[in-house]
């Protein structure tokens, strides 16, 4: 018995190779066609330009970088406070029912989300802001932020719940109030734990395709500000992939992309575990 | 005004400034979830559910979406409970603390963290192009699949490791083999655990939009697909297509908001169920 | 000092824990229907000597053993036995009552069933013999169908232990099988134990010295390790060899 579940197991790690390798061959043959350096000597991303097509990264990135930047801004100061309010002010029976409604939000579809972002973010950030249209990076960064908010605030929360009461109870006989106690003794020692909630979360982000797509307005040009349309990595593969020929150098150089993305996924996880790893060292 | 006064303060609005935060998140979430249920509502009937879309998708249901949705969460869940259930079995009851359980489970984080979209060029790379299965239902539930898979593992093996170990020793001891001490007594123990874990799994797939895109979902289709080589319509893209690609997207709203109102609903549903299995699971432990 | 038939023997057993050294060459000889006794201070390898006498140890991988123990004359711990085997013949009760999450019937069918010794009516039979040597019987009478979990912890302990002898082993061990009961439950235990003498060899590791002496035909005395004295029972409470036993057992130290 013990060979058929090892085998589900060998399983699992080959779908892992089996990812990576299917991207990089299908991401080394755009070098065949494209060289190496037009991925970063073009700022702009067009491969779908008559006579010369261009294939720069730069524009994808940052615009990705940007909206995932601005979403961490919103995210991490609510999702610390909210972990925060619910480890240590919240009563047992006001986290029974905060906690499920949060991971109602994790489970709300991402296409969901972005369709809120299309009928309720959008037309007010125009509003507020008298622009044409609400499809820029400012919302897709308020809706990231509260696709990457259950992430940050369980993890955050069980950082701080590990925290020995005994640092706690210190803290008190030292003449320490509530928040004091918070500040000085529970963030500092749950510390490595938040950050490594924030790195998840920021993986969350920058993965997230679908509500990107639905609201960022996707134009394949350097953003500005974040009143800008962008253009993410993600959105990129979702807009172009159901277009391109099968074959084709520009095929190819989606999966350019989707290394891009694979390999930033790859670091988030060590990063993340590198950080938590430092941080049970110091409890123990 | 005094250090104990000033602390007071200071504790004071910290406190305040994180219940704040939690006040801004529900209200998010409230917002969210209302503004799509009261406009949702309007559209809802067993007219809007059982029925196709008509004239150009400006009227009519959503019949072979939720159809779509279903028929390839289904093979979602053929493919990644059996497979996450064994690789679960494999970590917690077998494996020794080798090079190849170290690789196992750093493939099975990192498999959890990458984007969805990935799992969608994978998809198209190895089950559409790779293995000839085309666009496709099979295509779409495989690729699913292998996006369930490391939830379903993981919360497979929290299931198992809470099984007491002295059930195995029991087992064991009385002369059962390993297997047998799994089959009759870790297994049922961990069911409602697993099936829990399983739920939440296969409601995260049923909302996924990225890894379908490209392997089997399409725009409109007249009748759910008869065979699992057909392409098929799905909720969350049908979504999508009503509130962005739609040649009438402002007279579609309404259909587009009872779409969304009936993918929360199928998740929250089944998110619901998992909560009370989880629940009478959790009482029925704490009454040994 | 024994003439009677042997019923298990271990012979210059070492076992390590990693690179820990926890039993370093027992022998011993139990003789066929006696209880012993294995005393000791914590952490004298009383239990880990109890649980490699039915391949408890296979479960975890960092134990190497060397040395041999044989269960009527054949090696129990060479490649050839096998453990599930083994086990059959020799059976466990443990420090915890740990019933399973069925019903008392089941508990007690569960080894008749996975071993294929009783079906249908026979096991019917097999069950309520159990539960009537156990003295489970008469308390429970006809409600078997009651989760084992709803028992108190003394009955449950007695299923276990029928549980065990369900199944008819050679040898039962049990380890420290009243440590979470109380004193009147343990008094039923004990009685059941010297009751079942008759049909069974048993090995009972206890920290509970009056219980090794109401109950127990020889005692083992271990300390760092070693079996530092092996003897019958009022021979080691009385008039001991080592000063070392002598010292522990008139609670002087450990």
């Amino acid at each position: 018995m013990k060979a058929v579940f090892a085998l589900a197991g060998l399983f699992t790690i080959f779908v892992l190779l089996g990812i990576l390798a299917l991207l990089v061959t299908n991401g080394m043959k755009a070098f065949n066609h494209i060289p190496f350096s037009s991925f970063f000597n073009s700022s702009y991303w067009n491969p779908a330009a008559l006579g010369e097509p261009s294939y720069g990264l730069w524009q994808l990135l940052w615009s990705s970088l940007m909206v995932t930047a601005g979403a961490l801004v919103i995210a991490i100061p609510l999702g610390i406070g909210t972990a925060a309010y619910l480890s240590e002010v919240a009563s047992a029976r006001i986290r029974n029912v905060v906690k499920p409604i949060i991971e109602i939000l994790a489970g709300i579809p991402s296409v969901a989300i972005g369709f809120i972002g299309i009928v309720l973010i959008g037309p007010a950030i125009a509003d507020l802001f008298r622009l044409n249209n609400g499809f820029n990076a400012l919302n897709g960064a308020i809706l990231l932020a509260f696709m990457s908010l259950p992430t940050i605030i369980s993890v955050s929360e069980d950082a701080m719940q590990a925290v020995p009461k005994s640092f706690r109870e210190g803290s008190y006989a030292l003449g320490g109030n509530k928040w004091i106690t918070l500040t000085k003794v529970v963030l500092p020692a749950s510390a490595s734990g938040i950050i490594a909630a924030c790195i998840l979360g920021f993986g969350r982000a920058i993965g997230e395709t679908m509500t990107v797509l639905m609201v960022t307005g996707n134009a394949t040009a350097m953003p500005d500000s974040f009143f800008d349309p962008v253009r993410t990595l993600t959105a990129t593969i979702a807009i172009e992939l159901g277009e391109v020929p099968y074959d084709s150098p520009h095929y190819y150089a989606l999966f350019v992309l989707g290394i891009l993305l694979f390999l930033i996924s790859l670091a988030v996880n060590f990063i993340s575990e590198w950080v938590a790893s430092r941080y049970r060292y110091k409890v123990s | 005004m005094g250090l104990t006064k000033r602390k007071k303060i200071q504790s004071f609005l910290g406190l305040r400034f994180l219940g704040l935060c939690t006040l801004i998140v529900l209200a998010f979430i409230i917002i969210v979830l209302s503004d799509i249920a009261w406009k949702g509502a309007g559209a809802l009937s067993w007219e809007f559910i059982f029925s196709i879309p008509r004239k150009g998708m400006t009227e009519g249901g959503i019949y072979p979406a939720l159809a779509g949705t279903v028929l390839v969460t289904m093979i979602t869940a053929l493919f990644s409970i059996p497979v996450g259930v064994a690789t679960a079995i494999y970590l917690n009851e077998y494996a020794s603390d080798s090079v190849l359980t170290k690789a196992l489970r750093a493939s099975i984080r990192n498999l959890a963290g990458v984007p969805s979209i990935i799992y969608g060029l994978f998809g198209v790379a190895l089950f559409v192009e790779g293995a000839g299965l085309g666009s496709s239902v099979i295509s779409s539930g495989l690729t699913l699949g292998l996006m369930t898979l490391p939830y379903i593992i993981t919360s497979t093996e929290e299931a198992l490791r809470s099984v007491p170990h002295t059930y195995r020793e029991g087992a064991l001891a009385l002369g059962a083999t390993k297997w047998e001490a799994i089959q009759t007594t870790v297994l049922p123990s961990a069911v409602p655990g697993i099936t829990t874990g399983a739920i939440l799994g296969l409601s995260r797939a049923a909302g996924e939009t990225a890894p379908i895109l490209f392997t089997g979902v399409t725009f409109y289709l007249r009748f759910p697909p008869d065979s699992l080589n057909n392409e098929f319509m799905a909720l969350p893209y049908h979504l999508y297509i009503l509130s962005t690609q739609h040649h009438a997207i402002e007279q579609v709203r309404p259909l587009a908001y009872g779409t969304a109102l009936v993918l929360i609903l199928l998740v929250i549903l089944l998110n619901v169920i998992a909560f009370f299995i989880r629940y009478r699971f959790n009482k029925l432990k704490s009454s040994r | 000092m024994m003439n009677k038939e042997i019923k298990l023997e271990v012979k210059d057993l070492h076992l390590h824990f990693g690179e820990k050294h926890v039993l370093k060459g027992i022998d011993l000889k139990i003789p066929k229907n006696s209880i012993v006794a294995l005393i000791g201070p914590s952490g004298c390898g009383k239990s880990t000597l109890l649980r490699s006498m039915n391949r408890m140890h296979d479960l975890n991988a960092t134990v190497k053993m060397s040395g041999d123990i044989l269960l009527d004359g054949e090696s129990i711990l060479n490649r050839q036995a096998d453990a599930v085997a083994v086990r059959r013949k020799v059976g466990m009760v443990f420090q915890r009552p740990n019933p399973f999450p069925k019903s008392i019937f089941n508990n007690v069918a569960y080894g008749l069933q996975i071993n294929g010794i009783a079906r249908n009516g026979a096991l019917k039979t097999a069950v309520t013999d159990a539960l009537k040597d156990c003295y489970l019987w008469d308390e429970l009478g006809d409600n078997l169908n009651r989760s084992a979990l709803e028992m108190s912890g003394g009955q449950q302990q007695r299923l276990c232990i029928a549980r065990t002898i369900a199944i008819r082993p050679d040898v039962i061990l049990m380890d420290e099988p009243c440590s979470a009961l109380d004193p009147i439950s343990t008094a039923r235990i004990e009685e059941l134990i010297l009751k079942l003498k008759e049909k069974y060899t048993i090995v009972i590791v206890t920290h509970n010295m009056q219980q090794a002496m109401r109950v127990s035909d020889y005692t083992g005395f271990m300390y760092l390790g070693e079996l530092v004295e092996f003897d019958r029972t009022e021979k080691v409470f009385r008039n001991p060899e080592q000063d070392l036993t002598r010292r522990y057992v008139e609670g002087t130290f450990g």
